[in-house]
């Protein structure tokens, strides 16, 4: 391994003091893309052309005294789901070929107005199906930790992208655990907000009622940073919690909560991820109730808290993400952009043809799943029973809250493992049993690394937190994150 | 907080028991089916307005009628990746007015999906709404005192348009097709009433008062020959007297009030010719072929359509506050059936008055009436007269000054139709236009002098006028008429003609 990597925040502080300069900041990480991304391949399109003159033209405003926002010059690599204006946005998909967006989503916005540089559009599994990168059009990423794993999925591009120093801070986006399982598999701290908390204008849609966008960095207080950037309301999206909720809860200043402590803080640990159901890693179990004891001896209250419904989220999930992906990616038709077959004799077949050729395996199982539950006769026992187990989770979950600011799990069942470890989707779609029940809820969530498990790989803990909880949510991940590193500095 | 989970399916559905209030027949007189002996019609529609808003329903392009193709268009619009809608509260406060002049409840309502595959429709799903739609239980007055009933009003997304390039201009033959998204995502209001229509002319009644009220509310444009007001019908029948509800039909590509009615007409004698062959209708969509004066099954579906609805996780529901919905209730103007009251009321023909109430030019009529006009007179004016663009600008206190004048005898019928043309051209008061022609009503004594000349050089015609040739009347009349250039009043002829000849 090289040098500790650097931080968004330190390299923003030098940048401002003029230490550093947005130019040579992208060249330092330009230099370490040249050095592995054959070999990583997190990137679907480095931007370097782009980004440079967005770096120059940073430091031109920095040296004429202009404030230039809090990210100004730090590289950030985002997932290629998010739309950029005259940048091919993929999804990874062939059925995307060619298109081009005539629009920038709100996050990419508000990264530009933060003076952030994007370097690029990072892999993913095609329309963010997968918990690997391997189901990407254009072939897996690799986890720069090591190579003959994989990195985690959706998100696994942006994931790696940092972990190998190719970014500072990435985005990515979370509908089942997209950010927070491949944030744990390579080693990095990832988040999902509350739902609403982040704009979805511009991310394109895999399962609306649960996507959310947010930020893989280096440590707990970089991505406190990134989200403050990339929170807020916007009138573009209807699902967008208003500006007032939203600084009544402190969602926009968690930043401040870093500091504080876990002192008297309640802790519960949920009884269900914790090795009760088969898959869980004993390496994993051990270091996520390492982390609940590093919380308890900074002064929280530590307990156990048995959430019956949470396993159930999977089941749910694999019914009402399929549903809304089946009519999201119905758009993608042949008819006005991306992939068409020739040469049909109607429109029909076209579709049909261009569809077929366009999407993957991974993404046609799921469409198909969708279709069938919400067919006539089918709605109710599946799509219709799957949202009353969401109200039970939810329900259970704010119960859990009356008793805990916040609860503890790992984030994945198990380390990053060998790519073709898990090719039978039943198997795949286990590694998001802990990550599931926050998108149904619509709470937050975030995975910060905790020690190592099997193979000497990183293991993640997830920090979950009620509605609009960030706060707390950052404030324990920071304790936690200091523990890690007091216990890395005395291994 | 669970702001998303509001979105979803855990509403308490619409049951159609809840919406039959107006299924009973009411007492009035009802027109004569226009079926073979024993059969009667059961007929419904679904009536779509385009809602007339600066933007559309969901994003902020333009709504427009017309233009080049895809120029009023957006990334929302147009479905593209990424994109989110936005419901245009106009769009709301235009359907909740609807809503209120149709007496329908206005509830919190959610938007759903309609999924299906169809090319000019951007997103291959329609936002429209299914299990809460923003207005339900409403009913309309006819014109003839028959009630029907109005199942819901709800919003929802129009589709685009595709051209089929080809010999034909038919899809099945064509080279290529283009698709022009300028209409793609308007606001439309979905009207469906009960079937509670029994015949041609109730159903074009009920599409025309339909019409008459968005238009008065200011909803819509409500123009049958743009598109902007659209009926489809679904026509049954059954033995008369019978409650059964059989095999229906819906009607698309009706186009007028005339062609609605012919379509109905035609199908339900289909469906009549159908049963008294043994045979029966299948549940289907037609499509009105005008110049065949036929309608003509669709291409035919392998299966039925299932548009696996669920509720839209990309917007959330919209719910009205009471105060909204009060203050939307006081801003209506009077509805149509008030309006046709008030004139009515005044002494006016039923016809002229529906008439003069469709064309807006109601208050012309009960200014004038006001102003101690005759009410028949000006009523003629507003049927007859006016069917002129400009005339709802007409100064109404000038219209009532004409009519006065001529039934005043100030100004024959016919010098009064001229001055009206100009008024609405020019916007000046009728006692100018007329002073400048020189109208001004002719003595009698002249006329007298007038016509005993025209006999002196007629007195074959005359002999024979009052030996009872009445047709020769006209012979007279046209020869004052040119002596006077116009001038003279039709009327007071007759009565001079007739004096005469009883001498």
């Amino acid at each position: 391994m090289t040098d500790a990597p650097i931080t968004g925040l330190t390299l923003a502080a030098d940048i401002a003091a003029g230490r550093s300069s947005a130019v040579a900041a992208l060249d330092g990480h330009l230099a370490r893309i040249a050095e592995r991304e054959d070999e990583i391949h997190a990137f679907n399109l480095v931007t370097a052309d782009q980004a440079r003159a967005a770096a120059e033209s940073i430091d031109q405003r920095l040296a004429a005294g202009e404030d230039v926002g809090p990210l100004a010059g730090v590289p950030v690599a985002l997932k290629d789901n998010m739309c950029t204006e005259g940048v091919a946005t993929t999804c990874s998909s062939r059925i995307l070929e060619g298109w081009i967006p005539p629009y920038d989503a709100t996050v990419v916005q508000k990264l530009e107005a933060a003076g952030a540089v994007m370097v690029g559009k990072t892999n993913l599994d095609e329309f963010a199906m997968g918990s690997s990168t391997e189901n990407s059009a254009f072939g897996p990423t690799l986890n720069p930790l090591d190579t003959s794993r994989v990195p985690g999925g959706s998100s696994g591009g942006s994931a790696a992208a940092v972990a190998a120093g190719f970014a500072p801070l990435s985005l990515g986006s979370d509908t089942g655990g997209s950010i927070r399982q491949p944030a744990a598999l390579c080693g990095v701290v990832g988040m999902k907000p509350s739902y609403g908390a982040v704009s979805r204008y511009g991310l394109i849609a895999f399962a609306s009622s649960l996507d959310q966008i947010g930020p893989f960095t280096h440590d707990v207080a970089d991505s406190a940073a990134l989200f403050e950037v990339i929170a807020g309301h916007d009138p573009q999206d209807s699902t967008s919690i208003p500006h007032q909720a939203l600084t009544d809860a402190g969602v926009l200043s968690v930043s401040e909560r870093l500091s504080e402590g876990v002192d008297g803080l309640r802790v519960g640990v949920i009884s269900e991820l914790m090795g009760s159901i088969d898959g869980f890693e004993p390496e994993v179990l051990a270091q996520t109730r390492a982390a609940a004891d590093a919380l308890a001896g900074a002064g929280a209250k530590v307990d156990e808290v048995s959430i019956p419904s949470a396993i159930y989220g999977l089941s749910a999930y694999y019914l009402i993400a399929p549903a809304e992906a089946s009519s999201n990616l119905a758009r993608y038709d042949g008819v006005r952009y991306g992939h068409r077959e020739q040469g049909k004799a109607n429109t029909g077949l076209m579709m049909s043809a261009s569809r077929t050729a366009g999407f993957g395996a991974e993404v046609k199982r799921r469409i198909m799943l969708g279709t069938y539950g919400l067919s006539a006769g089918y709605h109710d026992a599946f799509y219709g029973k799957a949202q009353r187990v969401r109200t039970l989770i939810i329900n259970d979950f704010e119960r859990a809250y009356q008793d805990f600011d916040v609860l503890l799990s790992p984030t994945s069942p198990c380390v990053a493992f060998p790519f073709g470890a898990k090719a039978d989707p039943l198997t795949m779609y286990l590694n998001d049993v802990a990550t599931i029940p926050s998108n149904l809820a619509g709470h937050p969530a975030l995975s910060v690394p905790f020690g190592t498990g099997a193979d000497n790989m990183p293991v993640g803990v997830q920090v979950l937190a009620p509605m609009l909880g960030e706060a707390v949510m950052y404030q324990v991940a920071a304790e936690i994150e200091r523990a890690a590193v007091a216990a890395g500095g005395a291994s | 907080m669970n702001q998303q989970n509001d979105t979803l399916e855990n509403e308490t559905p619409v049951s159609s028991t809840m919406l039959s209030a107006w299924t009973t027949e009411s007492s009035v007189e009802r027109e004569p089916q226009g079926l073979p002996d024993g059969w009667e019609m059961v007929i419904g529609l679904d009536v779509h307005a385009e809602l007339a808003t600066e933007t559309k329903m969901f994003s902020p392009a333009t709504n427009q009628f017309g233009g080049e193709p895809n120029t009023n268009i957006h990334p929302v619009c147009l479905g593209l990746p990424g994109t989110l809608p936005v419901v245009n509260g106009k769009a709301v406060e235009l359907s909740i007015r609807v809503g209120l002049a149709l007496n329908c409840t206005v509830q919190r309502c959610i938007f759903a999906r309609k999924n299906y595959f169809y090319p000019d429709m951007p997103k291959d799903y329609q936002i429209s709404q299914y299990d809460r739609p923003l207005n339900i239980n409403g009913s309309i007055q006819l014109p003839s005192g028959h009630v029907v009933g109005v199942e819901r009003a709800h919003m929802e997304e129009d589709t685009g348009k595709s051209t089929h390039v080809g010999d034909s201009g038919r899809i099945h033959d064509a080279g290529y097709s283009l698709v022009d998204y300028n209409r793609a995502g308007v606001p439309l209001l979905e009207i469906v009433s009960h079937p509670d229509i029994r015949g041609p002319e109730e159903a074009k009644a009920y599409a025309a008062e339909l019409q008459a009220i968005v238009i008065a509310v200011g909803a819509s444009d409500g123009k049958f020959e743009e598109g902007s007001m659209r009926v489809d019908a679904n026509v049954s029948v059954r033995p008369a007297g019978s409650d059964e509800l059989r095999t229906r039909c819906e009607i698309k590509n009706v186009n007028s009030l005339r062609s609605l009615g012919r379509a109905i007409q035609y199908e339900a004698q289909r469906h009549v010719d159908l049963y008294l062959a043994g045979d029966k209708p299948v549940q289907e969509t037609r499509h009105w072929d005008e110049e065949g004066g036929r309608t003509r099954a669709g291409r035919s579906k392998e299966q039925a359509e299932d548009y696996r609805y669920f509720a839209d996780p990309d917007l959330v529901p919209v719910d009205p506050s009471p105060q909204w919905i009060d203050e939307i209730r006081a801003a209506l103007p009077a509805l149509p059936r008030e309006r046709r009251q008030a004139l009515l009321d005044a002494g006016g023909d039923p016809e002229n008055v529906a008439m003069a109430v469709q064309r807006n030019l109601d208050s012309l009529a009960l200014v004038a009436v006001s102003a101690g006009a005759p009410i028949d007179k000006a009523l003629v004016h507003i049927v007859n007269n006016l069917a002129v663009d400009g005339a709802e600008e007409l100064n109404a206190e000038h219209f009532a000054a004409l009519v006065t004048m001529e039934s005043n005898g100030d100004l024959t019928s016919t010098q009064a139709k001229q001055v009206l043309g100009e008024m609405v051209e020019s916007g000046r008061a009728p006692a100018d236009l007329a002073a400048e022609h020189g109208f001004e009503a002719m003595d009698t004594s002249e006329l007298d002098v007038l016509l005993d000349g025209i006999i002196a050089d007629h007195p074959d015609e005359w002999q024979r006028f009052c030996d009872g040739e009445n047709k020769l009347q006209g012979m007279f009349t046209g020869q004052i008429m040119k002596a006077t250039q116009g001038k003279a009043d039709g009327k007071v002829i007759a009565q001079l003609l007739a004096s005469k000849k009883s001498t």
